[in-house]
């Protein structure tokens, strides 16, 4: 019975598959999983945006959305019909080509990245080899989205915010990369699956996972600013600094197109939290051997819309940065604290099992920790803003 | 034709493509970004000639080709950088002015 | 056969577009088209790491970097005198000319090159444990040959204020 359940969707999946002749059983099968992903993680997103405007109204002693539907639970159907119903304007003087595009390709780029992620016990739409690899590569196209709408809208707002946009993600790629590349060494595959399957053991009903070892914590601090960051998150969101720059590089869409953005915002905050998930979090693993009665899909989209919580709540808590401190953050703290992590990593796998290897990771780590962000911060170097690079 | 007949063919022509790009336009970002077209036909060859070649279980061109986008990366920073440091001195990129030893 | 015409249309065209066209910005978007059709062409030759690191490579890194240095020498504005060199017949002919002979020799060695071959099977591990082993002196000179290039690059394009040695001279 629980085996069933943990696999309702493949077994499904295969029931209407089986409806079908053979030759288009491939065709169906995938068809069925990208009509899943496209009605799952919207459906999420319109969840998230409803729980984002309740809890930041709770934070900021507001009651949030009330009107439509009980407890204004209908919100997110408003707010979607007022976005297909309103005028599609486009500045007269933009690039009318970039400018249609630069949505759509977004929005194609952010779905794209579901393809690898483990979603449940064999609940992976294309389980590949490099999965890791393909995810980022997906992850690095949507900065050229980003330019393009920035450019094309010929908006000094619109530029600014997209060049803002490109060189926040730039700068927090790297270390988003370098921690998949902890994870990646622990597990040496680069196959999402086999990272789970790797942390779905347990000793004394505890798992395994990886954000319970030093080096994976680390990481995972690390990893949380960086898709903080890279999903133009407060407190990292100057791209869309309304107080600065009116809504960065989409300040010149409106309608559907506006509603794009807003979907492909949601739909990689999501898709960060899954990889997050998958590589820190165990993935669909149970936290408890206990509870390993759950289907594992539950624990997956549970463990996102944790992740999504901890956003929302990061937003109500942190004032937004200046760009440099942004930059510096980057540069100066979170890529060499990576580094050192990286390199404890390796050290991790010939100290040999034993409390040694646990006493010293620690220590290298909470020492580089000290040094990189307490002392560095503090001192005169790093501190002061400077235009060097900006003319 | 064969397969691999097929692909050589698209590389050439990308490849020409890319050279005529850097030997005709003005701007020397153009320029760069045809000798990029350049570096990857030559990335297409190798992975062509490792996917029908008698030993591809070697990946010898398959890690060229690997090692190729790296240093491409490379090439590209330093290139750009190099473009604008030009920009910064004479305040153009047009490679027909700029046409003199002195800076 | 039908996708590989299509992937080669859509890396021939983005590459044309990228030479072609007159703003410079629509060349970069053009040029990241030909990149993507290159990086499916890797994936039709069942080279998934080298078509992946190449979109991770070229779409998010090098168009990026071009399209900054775009706006930074203020190359999005088209300039009057024409965006083509004076001597641009010249360079034509050497291209054709070029692509003439490479396309004269693949379609004359076309009887002796290789016939279909049944995939390789390369596992990242394995790719991973040849970049370790036999390829690891070339690996460790891309990473000094990369760290090199970052330094280089900071530094040709970092902007010269008038610094200490500057100071020290006219004192």
């Amino acid at each position: 019975m629980t085996n069933t359940l943990d696999q309702i969707f493949v077994l499904l999946k295969h029931w209407i598959m089986g409806l079908f002749p053979v030759g288009l059983q491939p065709i169906v099968g995938i068809v069925l999983s990208v009509v899943a992903i496209l009605a799952v993680f919207p459906g999420l997103f319109a969840f998230s945006v409803l729980m984002e405007r309740k809890g930041l109204g709770r934070m900021q002693n507001r009651i949030g959305p009330n009107r439509v539907g009980p407890f204004g639970i209908l919100q997110p159907v408003a707010d979607g019909i007022k976005a297909l119903i309103k005028e599609d304007v486009v500045p007269y003087n933009a690039d009318h080509i970039v400018h249609f595009f630069a949505p759509i390709v977004l929005v194609v780029v952010v779905f794209m990245g579901y393809a690898v992620l483990p979603m449940g016990r064999n609940m992976t739409f294309v389980p590949m080899d490099a999965g890791l690899l393909f995810y980022f590569a997906m992850g690095a196209s949507a900065e050229l989205s980003v330019f393009m709408a920035g450019w094309s809208s010929r908006n000094k707002y619109s530029l600014l915010g997209a060049m803002r946009a490109v060189a926040q993600m730039i700068s927090y790629e790297i270390p988003l990369l370098m921690t998949s590349v902890i994870i990646v060494m622990m597990t040496g595959s680069l196959s999402l699956d086999k990272i789970v399957e790797a942390q779905n053991h347990y000793t004394w009903g505890l798992p395994h996972w990886y954000v319970f070892t030093p080096m994976g914590f680390a990481a995972f601090v690390m990893f949380a600013i960086a898709a903080t960051a890279e999903t133009n998150r407060s407190p990292f969101d100057l791209p869309e600094g309304e107080s600065e720059i009116v809504a960065g590089y989409f300040t010149e869409y409106s309608g559907f197109k506006f509603a794009e953005f807003f979907l492909g915002e949601y739909v990689a905050m999501l898709s960060i939290s899954g990889l997050g998930a998958t590589l820190f979090l165990g993935g669909w693993s149970a936290p408890l051997e206990a509870l390993n009665f759950i289907p594992s899909w539950i624990w997956f989209f549970a463990k996102i819309m944790l992740a999504i919580c901890g956003f929302i709540w990061l937003r109500g808590t942190f004032p937004r940065l200046r760009q440099d401190q942004l930059m510096n953050f980057a540069w100066k703290f979170v890529l060499p604290m990576t580094l050192i992590d990286l390199v404890v990593t390796g050290l991790w796998r010939f100290l040999g099992e034993g409390w040694l290897r646990w006493a010293v990771c620690s220590a290298i780590l909470l020492a580089a920790y000290l040094i990189t962000a307490r002392m560095g911060m503090r001192s005169k170097k790093l501190g002061p803003r400077s235009y060097r690079y900006a003319e | 034709m064969t397969p691999l007949a097929g692909y050589l063919l698209v590389a050439a022509l990308v490849f020409a493509i890319g050279l005529a790009g850097a030997l005709t336009r003005r701007n020397a970002i153009l320029v760069l970004i045809g000798i990029e077209l350049m570096l990857n036909a030559a990335n297409l060859n190798f992975i062509a000639f490792w996917r029908y070649g008698p030993h591809p279980e070697a990946l010898t061109g398959f890690l060229f080709a690997v090692f190729s986008i790296a240093i491409a990366a490379a090439e590209a920073a330093v290139g750009l950088g190099l473009v604008i440091s030009i920009y910064r001195h004479l305040r153009t990129t047009d490679l027909d002015e700029i046409n003199r030893m002195k800076g | 056969m039908i996708v590989f015409a299509i992937l080669a249309a859509l890396t021939v065209a983005g590459s044309l577009a990228a030479v072609l066209l007159r703003n410079t910005v629509h060349c970069a978007l053009a040029l990241t088209g030909a990149f993507i059709g290159l990086a499916l062409l890797f994936l039709r030759l069942d080279a998934q790491f080298a078509g992946f690191a190449q979109i991770l490579v070229y779409v998010g890194a090098v168009a990026i970097l071009v399209v900054f240095a775009i706006l930074l020498t203020r190359g999005s504005e088209t300039p009057a005198t024409g965006v083509f060199s004076r001597t641009w017949f010249a360079g034509l002919v050497v291209a054709a000319g070029v692509f003439a002979v490479l396309a004269w020799t693949v379609l004359h060695s076309a009887v002796a090159l290789p016939h279909e071959f049944a995939a390789p099977q390369v596992s990242v591990a394995q790719i991973g444990n040849a970049l370790m082993g036999r390829y690891v002196l070339p690996l460790e000179i891309v990473a000094v040959l990369l760290t090199a290039a970052m330094i280089g690059a900071v530094i040709v394009a970092m902007h010269e204020k008038p610094g200490k040695y500057e100071k020290k001279e006219a004192n």
